[in-house]
């Protein structure tokens, strides 16, 4: 790497999250809105660390009762089944639909659990100040910005459930605790992911050029 | 001076270049997309946000699915999910699927209605930064290709048990993904942001 990379930090400069305009900082702790469009200004996103640290552990901790408590209850002609994540996925592959198993495997069990594991692996790496690969890391944040919406696909699934099979007696679906702490996970790992600032990543970079 | 950018991933100050039509321009470090360029943004995103809040009007009051089993049917709109878990005393569900796929894409079009009309009327809405930057926060909240996806799984899963009528609703749902795709893909921040610092 060079020795001149400029970048707003190192410039004295903060740049606008949502305009994108760059000021010229007032100071590291300084309160400043932005001149354009009167946003408040922050060189890093604010306690970036601490707070995506939090998320995450909170969206481990639901990950459990949302896998182990049933997320549908069937109840057909007296019979009630009730149906966790991985029983449905059992299910569809049971019924030899494959595809669709996939599809809920990878939406509500592999994609919950890659992006908390990416989202320590960059925690873990920034904390200790890793030079490793900065512009894959920055790809591997992307990912998990892209990629988590998709793991609310069993809440829409049950919701669609739960409007359609309702005919008496002879069959109804309803949802259970599960999914509520499923959509927590989700809804956790969302806000994870906003909060972590994928700037951190390269702020290792030219601290070492310096 | 505003043809400086910071990326926005890695903070590397960088000159954008001039882009007279359309076009892309990368962050040379690590790749993020610091600007898209689009031909007549405003009116293309504004008369996809038109189209877009039709189809929802008709996504939102047609019948959306119905379910046959023997003598029984079941008919359903968009909202019928959304009560039924709500009745089942599962509020925090209901409300994140009511976000998620109704209210925040309503937002989202409504509030591109409210600053595109004016700026294509050589005007400036008030509170424009306010507003836009509520779109930005919104744009991550709106999951009706997720729930798309959702509707298939179900219809594979209950086509064993029973037939599954899709509605009129269900087309238009599925033409507003593409119509709000559209309407993101064609917006450019910069030149709305552009428009309201040369506001005087």
């Amino acid at each position: 790497m060079s020795h001149d990379i400029k970048t707003a930090l190192n410039q004295g400069l903060v740049s606008c999250h949502s305009c994108h305009l760059l000021s010229r900082s007032a100071g590291p702790d300084a309160i400043m809105t932005c001149p354009r469009c009167g946003t408040r200004l922050h060189r890093r996103k604010p306690n970036s660390i601490k707070r995506t640290w939090a998320l995450v552990v909170a969206a481990f901790i639901f990950y459990i009762p949302a896998n182990v408590l049933p997320i549908t209850i069937v109840v057909s002609l007296g019979q009630a089944q009730s149906d966790t994540i991985m029983s449905g996925v059992i299910y569809f592959i049971h019924s030899g639909m494959w595809p669709i198993a996939l599809v809920i495997f990878v939406a509500s069990i592999f994609v919950p659990v890659l992006k908390l594991i990416i989202l320590v692996f960059l925690l873990i790496t920034v904390q200790r100040k890793s030079r490793w690969r900065p512009k894959d890391r920055t790809r591997l944040y992307r990912i998990t910005e892209v990629v988590g919406r998709w793991s609310m696909v069993d809440i829409f699934v049950v919701t669609i459930l739960v409007a359609l099979v309702k005919l008496g007696g002879l069959a109804s679906i309803q949802a259970q605790s599960g999914a509520v702490f499923f959509c927590a996970v989700v809804v956790i790992t969302l806000f994870a992911a906003m909060s972590f600032d994928p700037r951190l990543i390269w702020d290792t970079e030219e601290s070492l050029n310096e | 001076m505003s043809s400086l950018i910071a990326c926005h991933d890695c903070d590397l100050i960088q000159r954008l270049p001039h882009i007279s039509d359309t076009g892309t321009v990368q962050c040379i470090r690590c790749g993020a997309v610091l600007h898209q360029k689009k031909r007549n943004s405003i009116e293309r995103t504004l008369a996809l946000t038109m189209a877009g809040l039709v189809l929802f009007a008709v996504a939102n009051s047609f019948p959306f699915l119905a379910f046959k089993l023997e003598a029984q049917v079941r008919q359903t709109t968009l909202l019928t999910g959304i009560e039924e878990l709500y009745a089942q005393g599962m509020p925090e569900l209901s409300l994140i699927v009511l976000l998620t796929t109704v209210l925040v894409p309503l937002a989202q079009m409504l509030c591109m209605l409210y600053i595109l009309v004016p700026l294509k009327l050589k005007k400036i809405p008030r509170g424009l930064p306010r507003v836009f930057r509520f779109v930005h926060h919104l744009a991550p909240w709106s999951m009706m290709e997720v729930f798309m996806l959702g509707i298939l799984v179900s219809v594979v899963k209950l086509a064993k048990m029973a037939k599954i009528v899709p509605g009129v609703a269900l087309f238009s749902f599925l033409a507003l993904i593409f119509v709000m795709a559209a309407m993101t893909a064609s917006l450019d921040s910069h030149l709305i942001w552009e428009k309201w610092e040369n506001r005087r």
